[in-house]
């Protein structure tokens, strides 16, 4: 089968308030539960501004390192599925409960892969929040970045989570990923 | 930040007007890199971009860990009738009802299957079921334009909904947007996360629309175009579309326009 052209994304617009988030989006395991934390940032425009109709992502593997695949994550019955979704409320904020992941290997970095929609963003954007730890230095793709952009995809630890800005432009704007086609 | 086109160049006491948004398309679309598949993001005539685009290259990646699984989803999160949008009321909603279905592939053509499948619209007078739309189009009881499905094991989708209606917003006076529908897409990897529009054959609003225009390849953005399917039309009861979705992820596109 020859390489198809792929369908091209749009904004997310300013309306998908009222259809994607969902009871539990952002609750990938039950507040207070053992482990859980909360994962959460502010999305930031150009002027610093924050951005009330944003839309966080985050994919993420289990304590272990295991990227589940488990149906579940809107029915949200118990079931840990490494997959949530948070709308930013006035003040560009979002909020997830979850757990940390874990490394796919003892010593490497773990992160949370995240994606941005937003109303203003013409195409959805890609990024990684990684777990501060002393493996970050070792991590290759980080080392890859100029130094003065590698901490745009490092949470910071604070009182009961993590915190993870995403400024989409502007002096602390946040690295944004491509990814090879797949082969 | 830098841009070909000098929005500063309208007057602040003038409405920005239709020709002003037009002329920019044109002026990006003349001097855009042939066969740029996807959205520009730094594109000035959607004015709501200008402090919401990244001007910074995309970081080039190999996929890791959580990136390479997508989410699983299945039916105990969503449920058959999530998929027909015309019987969420207690009556028939006014308007077209249409039908719509595809394939979902990836960029080798394999299907994705039983992987969700979210859309959100307006009803067929332009107005959605949503506190932040205003306008003095009437709402529709018996329609509130939210629908989800899972494809199937040849990746298809299905939809049975009203013809959304074209709608005003205040990008510029008198801005109106194509007829859409919005399209949600997970793949097989979490990398090619889509979220997209779809539109309707021979819409006039289409060249001066800086949402649509944004995609600056014809062809590219002919692939947002549902197409009109008589064989999937029922007699006396509804009309069909179809539109087929390939999801590669997000492969190195230059943030820049040529001339930036
Ligand atoms: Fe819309």
């Amino acid at each position: 089968m020859p390489d198809l052209e792929p369908t091209p994304g749009q904004t997310v617009g300013p309306f998908f308030g009222f259809a994607l988030p969902y009871p539990g989006d952002s609750r990938l395991v039950p507040p207070g539960s053992a482990g859980a934390i909360r994962l959460h940032g502010t999305v930031y425009d150009g002027a610093g501004g924050p951005i009330p109709d944003a839309l966080v992502e985050i994919r993420q593997a289990d304590a272990s390192g295991v990227v589940p695949r488990v149906e579940g994550s809107i029915a949200r019955d118990g079931v840990f599925t490494g997959w949530g979704r948070a709308a930013t409320d006035p003040g560009g904020r979002y909020v997830f409960t979850t757990i940390e992941p874990g490394p796919e290997r003892d010593g490497e970095a773990a992160f949370f892969a995240v994606t941005v929609f937003a109303r203003g963003l013409l195409d959805r954007l890609s990024t990684r929040a990684y777990l501060p730890s002393p493996a970050l230095d070792a991590d290759p793709f980080l080392a890859g970045l100029p130094e003065d952009r590698r901490a745009t995809l490092v949470a910071v630890r604070d009182d009961g989570g993590l915190r993870f800005d995403i400024h989409l432009q502007g002096d602390e704007e946040t690295v944004f990923l491509s990814y090879p086609p797949r082969s | 930040m830098t841009s070909s086109t000098d929005v500063s160049a309208v007057p602040a006491d003038e409405p920005l007007d239709q020709a002003q948004i037009t002329r920019e398309i044109e002026e990006i679309a003349a001097t855009a890199r042939p066969g740029e598949a996807q959205p520009l993001l730094d594109y000035p005539p959607y004015r709501s971009s200008l402090l919401r685009h990244p001007t910074k290259a995309l970081c080039p990646a190999d996929p890791e860990a959580a990136e390479l699984v997508a989410p699983v989803f299945g039916h105990s999160d969503v449920a058959p009738v999530e998929a027909d949008l015309t019987i969420q009321g207690t009556g028939d909603p006014i308007g077209e009802r249409m039908v719509v279905t595809g394939q979902v592939l990836d960029g080798e053509g394999r299907p994705v299957r039983g992987q969700l499948v979210e859309i959100w619209q307006a009803n067929a007078a332009g107005r959605y079921m949503h506190k932040r739309d205003q306008h003095p189009a009437p709402l529709d009881p018996h329609f509130a334009g939210t629908g989800r499905c899972l494809t199937d094991d040849e990746g298809r989708y299905r939809f049975v909904t009203v013809k959304p209606g074209p709608y005003p917003w205040r990008n510029h006076h008198n801005a109106w947007r194509p007829a859409h529908i919005h399209f949600s897409l997970f793949g097989t990897d979490f990398t090619e996360r889509l979220v997209t529009q779809m539109y309707f054959p021979g819409d006039p609003l289409f060249p001066l629309d800086p949402i649509y225009q944004s995609i600056t390849d014809p062809r590219a953005r002919d692939r947002l175009l549902a197409t009109y399917d008589h064989g999937l039309s029922e007699h006396e009861w509804q009309l069909g579309y179809r539109w087929d979705i390939v999801l590669t992820g997000n492969t190195s596109t230059p943030m820049e326009r040529a001339d930036a």
